[in-house]
């Protein structure tokens, strides 16, 4: 089922500014057809002033990416450049009142396009487009990139992460990278994790919050892999977990553990500990 | 506005006989039909009844049937029970196109040690049986290849390839969800040691399946609980479910022997009238082995969500193997080992009718859909290549 605001679904059914300016100053260009999205955004700009006088785009995509690039050619009419490129995702997102998380790549994608048109208008090579190593080869994303995206949207989950760039979506084989990446943007930025509310918690509120986490997120995630964890006891801060199907004994158990550690930090509380019995 | 549903590979409207014979278990007889007692036992003949309508839409025995839950348990309880019967063997083949109940399950076993082989399918997404016989070794435990494939509709060529896998002494399944009720399905004549069906997909409710299980071959149960089916799956039994399955299997087997072909006509005055007004379509799969009501047809350089969510503005159903609805982030896998190229798969779309279908449901998606793809073209940024 889609679940689309009334706001994208009225932008997708009565897209603006539709089109391709002719002989335009600026072009962007992002995705492709490989991908199963891409965006071509044409400029008319106002030498003197820099002001973006006009924008058309032209859209394949599901219906949050042509929503998106209404929203994108709806936001920097009337801007310059400077001005439109202060636009991020999270304010193309904004204007059509919310994504779904699934979807927020299409937002990711307005963006890029905007900062390509830019980047050509001024004769400058675009920003992050080359630069930086493709993690995801699947969808041709760099760690630039993802960087980038993971800072300006405070992703923390590797399902964000795919949510917002798609990187990890397709054959799954750079997860690893992706988990590397997460741990390292955040790894350096000690002070943002600090400024999350600390919440109290009874024991009893607190099993409650592990079992809960367990059951809803981490016991699906290994079961899609074949295996499953039991949550044996709670004692204070440690919580047993024990291993199943093919969790155990499997060369990934260790980092295993220490993804559910994780989890169970970012969601219970940060004194977690996850161990063995 | 009147729902004009062509999605029924996904699931189908229950027949109006099916609800009917499901009432009464519903309502006064809900006895167990476990129990000692002519209440329950009442109960427990309805069960019977239905296996025999069951068995007989397949050409099968009644104690060949078991029930189980939904189509996936049946092809899960399958595959595991050819494994823990033969548990020194560890291979299996199967296609790269099954459904997740079977592929999933299979990817599962390949990380708990097993060897997996998946055969692959061409662009018409048939496949090469030479590969088959290739693959067939001493350490095959089973081969498991449905009959059609839900998303293409292509037919495979079952009996033969059962066939090679039994002249091997490999045990042979067929996941027939989505033929059952379509075309005529016959196990001797398909000759198969195990078949999964689904009751939702041929006007049944869901969540009751069955699985046929030839007379003679092992057999493990999935799930282990009390006597029923003779102890081949625990759990009381979905009776109302299961009495509204062997009606479902009886209306199925007299539509299919009535030889009526209407279903098969709309089909193709869809395609037909899709080809003609639609430039840039091109329908996926083989086109002279697929089961009758089942059209699935590309248009390029537009997008399958975009497609499907302009449709949905009319309340016309339908499916698509496009990224954004694959529930990934890639487009069905189906179609990517068909080879379908990339400017057509992320605009694929499913129809597929039942036998409820009506010309006029058909007729007004070939007036809304030639619009719907020239404003979706108008928007692609590709449009000029068509
Ligand atoms: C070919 C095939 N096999 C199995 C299934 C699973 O059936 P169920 O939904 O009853 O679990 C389906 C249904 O989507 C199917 O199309």
């Amino acid at each position: 089922m889609w679940e689309y605001t009334e706001k994208v679904r009225d932008l997708f059914l009565h897209p603006k500014n539709v089109g391709e300016i002719e002989n335009p100053d600026a072009v962007g260009e992002v995705g492709s057809i490989v991908c199963g999205d891409a965006l071509k955004l044409t400029l008319r700009v106002d030498r003197e002033t820099d002001r973006i006088v006009d924008a058309k785009f032209r859209t394949f995509g599901c219906a949050s990416a042509i929503a998106s690039s209404t929203a994108l050619t709806e936001l920097i009419k009337g801007k310059t450049l400077d001005e439109a490129l202060t636009i991020t995702n999270k304010d193309i997102a904004k204007y059509l009142g919310g994504l779904p998380r699934e979807k927020m790549h299409c937002s990711v994608m307005g963006r890029e396009a905007l900062e390509a048109a830019v980047a050509s208008y001024r004769g400058e090579k675009r920003p992050g487009a080359e630069e930086g190593e493709i993690i995801c080869q699947c969808f041709g994303i760099t760690d630039q990139k993802l960087r980038r995206v993971i800072r300006e949207n405070n992703l923390h989950t590797l399902d964000d992460v795919t949510n917002f760039t798609k990187a990890g979506g397709g054959c799954g084989s750079c997860v690893p990278d992706l988990e590397r990446i997460l741990n390292e943007v955040w790894a350096g930025q000690p002070v943002e994790k600090a400024l999350k509310p600390k919440r109290r918690l009874t024991n009893i509120q607190k099993i409650a919050l592990i079992q809960d986490v367990m059951e809803k997120e981490i016991r699906p995630l290994l079961q899609a892999d074949g295996g499953d964890a039991e949550l044996v006891d709670v004692d204070g801060n440690r919580v047993i977990l024990s291993l199943r199907g093919t969790c155990t004994g499997c060369l990934m158990a260790d980092v295993t553990m220490k993804n559910i550690e994780r989890k169970l930090k970012e969601l219970v509380s940060e004194d977690l500990l996850v161990e063995e019995p | 506005m009147k729902v004009v549903y062509l999605d029924n590979n996904a699931t189908t409207r229950m027949a109006d006989e099916v609800r009917e014979a499901m009432l009464p278990y519903l309502t006064d007889l809900y006895g167990n039909p476990s129990s000692m007692h002519t209440f329950g036992g009442q109960v427990h003949r309805s069960i019977e009844t239905s296996r025999e309508q069951v068995a007989s839409l397949i050409n099968a025995e009644p104690d060949e049937i078991i029930f189980t839950s939904c189509g996936t348990e049946s092809d899960n309880t399958a595959l595991m029970s050819a494994l823990l019967s033969r548990p020194d063997k560890r291979h299996i083949i199967t296609t790269r196109v099954e459904h997740p109940a079977v592929l999933n399950f299979c990817k599962a076993m390949g990380r708990r040690g097993y060897r997996v082989t998946y055969l692959s399918v061409n662009k018409l997404g048939r496949l090469d049986l030479d590969e088959l016989d290739e693959a067939l070794d001493d350490d095959t435990a089973i081969v498991s290849v449905m009959h059609a494939n839900n998303e293409s509709g292509v037919i495979f060529p079952i009996r033969n390839i059962a066939e090679r896998a039994r002249s091997r002494g490999v045990p042979f399944h067929t996941d027939a969800v989505q033929t059952a009720g379509k075309i005529p399905v016959d196990v001797s004549d398909l000759n198969c040691d195990m078949m999964s069906l689904s009751g939702h997909k041929m006007h049944a409710a869901k969540g009751v399946a069955a699985l046929y299980i030839r007379r003679g071959t092992r057999f493990a149960p999935y799930i282990i609980g009390g006597h029923q089916e003779k102890g081949r799956r625990g759990g009381t039994e979905n009776v109302a479910s299961i009495a509204g399955f062997g009606t479902a299997s009886e209306l199925a087997r007299n539509h299919v022997a009535s030889g009526d072909d209407a279903v098969r006509q709309l089909r193709d005055r869809l395609q037909q009238g899709l080809l003609d007004t639609c430039p840039g379509a091109l329908v996926n799969g083989d086109p002279l082995n697929r089961i009758p009501n089942t059209l699935n047809i590309s248009f390029e350089y537009v997008e399958g969500e975009a497609i499907l969510l302009r449709l949905n503005e009319y309340n016309i159903c339908a499916s698509s193997g496009s990224a954004c609805t694959s529930g990934s982030l890639e487009p069905s896998h189906v179609l990517r080992s068909m080879g379908v190229p990339f400017t057509a798969i992320h605009g694929s779309v499913r129809f597929s009718l039942s036998r409820y279908t009506g010309e006029d449901e058909i007729e007004f998606v070939l007036e809304k859909m030639p619009p719907v793809i020239r404003d979706l073209r108008e928007l692609s940024p590709y449009v000029k290549e068509i």
